[in-house]
Order: C-alpha cells, then structure tokens, then sequence
C-alpha cells in the first residue's frame, strides 16, 4: 500500500512538472487521437528541460506540418510552427541570429525525412546547436494514412495498398553520415531512457537528433494489424535492444530489432561559435 | 572637398549598402544568377559589424532562415532571382500570414524555368504580388538605377518594419549588373523605421491585435512574450481557428493594414506630365530608356510626359489616374508579355487608349524602340 502510495505521489509530480509548461489560454485537449504516442514525447521534453532548468524564455520551439508538429502550439515557449518540411531552415535562422536560446525542432518521419529531407542533412552537417526530435510513426498521421520514407518494406499504408515497394530511411544512420555530433533513439515505451536521451541532446552543443520511435495505431497500427496503441508499446519493448546488448548479438540475431540508446556522440566544433570567431576576427574592419 | 561618399558601385552592392543602411544584420541565400553579388557581398561586410551571413542550403531555406531571424528580432533580407523567386513563394506566404517584416530580392532574368539567366526581364511583375497561394496584399517596391537600389532597399525596409510584412524588391539584370558612380547617404540622412516592440505586460499580449494603424507590436523571440506564429489561419492570440468571423478578420488585416495606409506606400516619379498629351508609365530599368525617349520627343515639341512606379504593388490607382488625366493616350513599355498594363487598363477611363510595348527576348527596349512605338501610336 505504501509503494502505491508513493507511486502515486511520483506520478502526481511528474504530471504537475508538464502542467507547468502548458501554454496559458490555449483551449485543450490536443488534436492527438487518445493513446498517440505524441504526448508520452512531449512530456519526456518537458521533463528533461526541466531537469536542465531552461527558463521558458530561453526555449524556441520550432515544427512544420503533421500530428507531431503541433507540439509546440500547446506549450509555453517562443513557438514556430512553420511550413511543411522547413522547421529546421526556420529554426536554423531563430538559432544563429539568437545563439543563446535553446532551439527545439519537433518533426516526424514524413516532415524530416521526405520534404525536409535536404534541410536535415544540411543542419547535420553544419553541426548547429539544434536539438531534432524526431518522433518516427513510420507513417503520415494528419493526412490519414499515406507512407513515409520510414515505411518498411512491404508495409500498408494508404497508399502502398498492396504493400510498400521501396526502402526505408534509417534517419540515425542518415543523421551520423551527414556530421550530427549527437545521435541517439529511443521509444516511447521507455520513458526514463528517452528523457535521458533528451536531456543529453539538449545539453550537447552541436545538432543532436532523438528519434523516438513511435505508435500511431490509427493508422500504422490498423493497417498493418499492429492491434491497439498497448499492444504497439509492447512490441517496441520486444523489439528494441540496448547499445551494449547489441554489441553482443549477431547480425541474424538482430534481424527485426531496432537499437536505442545513445548510438553517436562527437565533439566536432558547432557553427554559430565557429560564425563568432569569425566576427571576432573581422570586427570593424573597413 | 573630396566627397568621400562618392563610390563606383554594382547595382547589387548598392542594394547591400541600402539594406546595412537601414539596419540589416541577417542574411540567408543560396547562389542564383543574376543576384549573386548581393550574397557575395553580404558575406564580406555583415562580420564586419557583428551581422551574420549564412548560405543555406536552396531558397526554400533561405527564406525560412531569414523569417526565423525577424521573429528573433533582427532586420533580415534574402536575394534571389527567377527559379529561386519561386521556390520561395509558399514561406513569403508564411511571412505575410504570420505578419513578419523581411526583404526579399528578386534581380529578375528571364523564364520561365531556367529561361535567360544572364539577360534582363521583368516578367516577374505579377509573380511578385500573387506568388504565394491565397489572399494577402504585397508590397512590392522597383527601383531603376544603382542610387535608386540604395534608396528603394531602405524604403522596402522601412516599410516592412512599418507593416509587419514582407516587401519585395524586384530588381532586374540591368541594374543589378550596371556600375554607376553614386553617393551613399550619410547617416541620419534617411529615416530608418524599427518595428513597433510589444510593452504591455506579457500575460496581456496579443501578437496580433487589431490597432488603429493596422500594425501589431512585435515581440521578439527571448523576450519574455513566448508568442506563437503559425502558418495556420489564427486568431488575435495567433491560436489556430477555424471559425469564420476570425478567419476574415485575420484576412481583412492582412489587407487593410496595408490598402488602408496606401498614400504611406505609394511613391511614383513625374517627369514633364503637366502638358503631356500621351504618357508612359514604366518601372525598373525600362525608365532609364523612356526618360531619354521623353527628352527627345519632347525636344521634338511632342507633348509627352513618364510616370515611374518605385512602388509598384499596392498599385497606385488613384494617384495614376491624377497624373494622367490629360493623357488621351498611355504606352506602357515592359520587358515582358504585357504584365503592369493590364492595372493601368484597370484603373484608367475606358476611353483612354493604352498601348502595350513588349520585349521578351533578353534584351533592353532602347530610346529608339520606345521613340517608335510613340510615333506609330502618334
């Protein structure tokens, strides 16, 4: 009785610390459908800038177009919620004419990885202090249903009815490739581990990327037969295995598994510093 | 005494030089024939006075980039031409929707598509006013000369401060590529307008309430106000709606706040239309051909007169209809199709008789060609 007792009174400060960041005067609820895991997300990036102790005003929050891009219109920071695809080149604009804030891009699969696409190897390369939260459904939610870059193979959606024909992205490896100096995923079934992967890529200096991986049983879920939004956190649990269990396993072994934890991290110089010295060397000249 | 103002200058550095003038300190673009100049330039002298330069990735980003920087309250511009003009126009619409003040460049070449990127055009007379999807009001500004880009570029940010808008100025290949010995203004020579900032407290802020001069105050990114800017139709909060008072109220601003302060916008030349019987009305640098087209006719003893539009959209109905009242006759050269001319046959009696003369082939109408086109209308 006493632990749910004081599971409870965990709970109850860990909800109160994400009522906190609600922006004032916003009519809720959220246009999520119940059981998306888009608020489980949100609620790991309050928790971890709390943690940070960010004041709300140091925060820009930046998206595009989807379900997961109307995270910023609920909450309490300097929101840009920008056109399909270009959050990163808006945030990228707010970040280096404001180098102090803490800039925050909420994107999904089909904003990053299709229309963003070249918007986010181009912030990976020039390594920008911008934190991208990917939140990857492996599907287009607000338009009902269509595939994305992150489709599998042989995946319904509403339009790969008869299943999807091409490849998927793997936006980690795609991130690492293009020069992010902090990568990492992780679920939201495992909420303290995606917190922490949050937290550390918010405190990295340099473009960090979380992916989360993610459910939308709406559509992902009920095409594919994935069943309800549990039994889509269920799997991501069976299916998901650390870095260093990973290191032990086979490649046949991880044949259908996903890693999450923290799968890069480098200290490549960031630009909006490299910009400053520049400044600094050529101040005033005529 | 040496006038140390006095300098050789490329119509796309002048363009620089206005733009530093009236406070610019972010800028975002890409590479494109005919406007390279005006990023070159910016990456030699914004370090120079703590501004910052950055070459995105392609136009979509670079206007993305530039409206992230005004939200974050610096005065940012972006340059461009034809292709690029176009990639840019759905986030020109996010700046008009969200009401935030940039500049925009377009040094115009031929098209469509790839079309003519060494050769003059100004075929993109009307993608400058309706580029972007659904109803808003542009302002769009034309200077004609290498002084005139100083000057037009700190109106255009002027009066993008002023109105929470973007301004487009639509250069062309003549005067971006022309060196002219010009003067630049002194400081304090030419007024420089900075965005009304918000003051009340935050908790009572509004982003985008109706004033009495059509502007909301602006609150920067960082500030304490933790606004919210969507590209989504929204209310006087900058919340999403869907209701239909809000949603034409918020249309009507993006109207009134300019259409409203028109005679503010408006800026025309006059040359020798007191007496004019036939005039012309141009923009850019077809003027600089009319203007000596004018000096011979009327040396001639042709009574003919030029009207110029710098501000070229919101169009100037009222006062063109003023300065051509006398006129039985009007000639609208244009390198292009026929674009502006279809306003002047909006806006004037239909009695009037109005002459389109049209080059589209990537040269300059020259005095003589316009000379012509006088005297076949004559």
């Amino acid at each position: 009785m006493a632990t749910v007792e004081k599971t409870k009174s965990v709970e109850k400060q860990k909800s109160d610390v994400v009522l906190n960041y609600f922006r004032p005067r916003k009519k809720l609820p959220s246009v999520w459908c119940a059981g998306c895991g888009n608020g489980i997300v949100m609620s790991a990036v309050i928790r971890a800038i709390d943690k940070l102790g960010y004041s709300k005003d140091e925060v820009a929050m930046v998206s595009g177009i989807g379900c997961t891009s109307r995270m910023p219109i609920y909450l309490d920071f300097s929101a840009l919620h920008t056109t399909h695809g270009r959050a990163l080149a808006f945030a990228t604009g707010i970040k280096f004419a404001k180098p102090h804030m803490k800039v925050i891009v909420i994107t999904g699969d089909g904003d990053c990885l299709a229309i963003g696409g070249n918007h986010f190897i181009h912030a990976c390369r020039r390594n920008i202090d911008i934190t991208a939260i990917l939140i990857n459904n492996y599907i287009y939610g607000m338009t009902g249903g269509q595939g994305s870059p992150t489709t599998p193979s042989g995946a319904i959606s509403t339009t790969t009815p008869y299943g999807n024909v091409e490849k998927h992205f793997d936006p980690c490896k795609l991130a690492q490739a293009a020069g992010a100096s902090f990568v990492a995923r992780g679920t939201v079934y495992h909420t303290p581990q995606l917190e922490k992967a949050i937290t550390n890529a918010l405190d990295h200096n340099g473009f960090s990327l979380v992916e989360v991986i993610s459910n939308c049983h709406t559509y992902y879920g009920r095409l594919n037969h994935r069943g309800d939004a549990v039994s889509m956190l269920n799997a991501f649990k069976e299916n998901s295995v650390s870095t260093a269990k990973a290191k032990k396993l086979s490649p046949e072994e991880m044949e259908g598994k996903f890693i999450i934890g923290t799968l890069h991290e480098d200290d490549r110089t960031e630009f909006c510093d490299e910009y400053q010295k520049l400044v600094d060397a050529h101040m005033g000249e005529k | 005494m040496v006038d140390t103002q006095r300098t050789l200058l490329l119509g796309n550095l002048a363009a620089v030089e206005g733009a530093i003038y009236a406070g610019m300190r972010f800028f975002a673009g890409y590479p494109i024939t005919p406007s390279t100049e005006v990023a070159e330039g910016c990456s030699r002298e914004l370090p120079k006075i703590g501004g910052r330069f950055i070459q995105m990735e392609d136009e979509i980003a670079s206007i993305a980039a530039v409206v992230g920087a005004s939200v974050s309250g610096m005065k940012a511009m972006t340059a461009t031409s034809g292709p690029g003009f176009s990639l840019m126009q759905e986030n020109i619409g996010y700046a008009y929707i969200t009401e935030t003040p940039c500049v925009v460049i377009n040094v115009q070449r031929g098209g469509p598509s790839t079309g003519l990127p060494t050769k003059v055009s100004q075929s993109d007379t009307m993608q400058a006013r309706w580029g972007p999807h659904g109803d808003y009001t542009a302002i769009v500004v034309a200077p004609s000369t290498v002084g005139d880009t100083v000057t037009e570029t700190i109106r255009a940010f002027n009066l993008s401060e002023r109105f929470r808008t973007p301004v487009v100025i639509l250069m062309d290949e003549i005067i971006g590529h022309q060196r002219e010995l010009i003067s630049l203004p002194k400081p304090g020579e030419h007024q420089v307008i900075n965005r009304v900032k918000a003051t009340v407290p935050p908790e009572e802020f509004e982003p985008f309430q109706l004033t009495a001069n059509g502007v909301s105050p602006m609150a920067a990114y960082g500030e304490g106000y933790r606004t919210i800017s969507t590209g989504l139709t929204h209310d006087p909060m900058g919340f999403t709606t869907n209701e239909p008072e809000e949603i034409k109220v918020k249309l009507d601003k993006l109207r009134n706040k300019i259409m409203d302060f028109r005679s503010e916008i408006t800026k025309l030349r006059v040359e020798m239309m007191d007496d004019a019987e036939i005039a012309f009305v141009s923009y850019g640098s077809v003027s600089r051909a009319v203007l000596l087209a004018v000096a011979l006719a009327r040396s001639a003893g042709v009574k003919v007169g030029l009207v110029q539009l710098y501000t070229v959209w919101p169009f100037p109905d009222n006062k063109l209809r003023d300065y051509c009242q006398k006129c039985q006759k009007i000639i609208v050269p244009e390198l292009n199709m026929g674009q502006i001319v279809h306003e002047i046959r909006r806006v004037m009696p239909p009695d009037t008789e109005i002459h389109s003369l049209q080059r589209y082939d990537g040269e300059i109408l020259t005095p003589m060609q316009i000379l012509e086109k006088l005297e076949e209308v004559m």
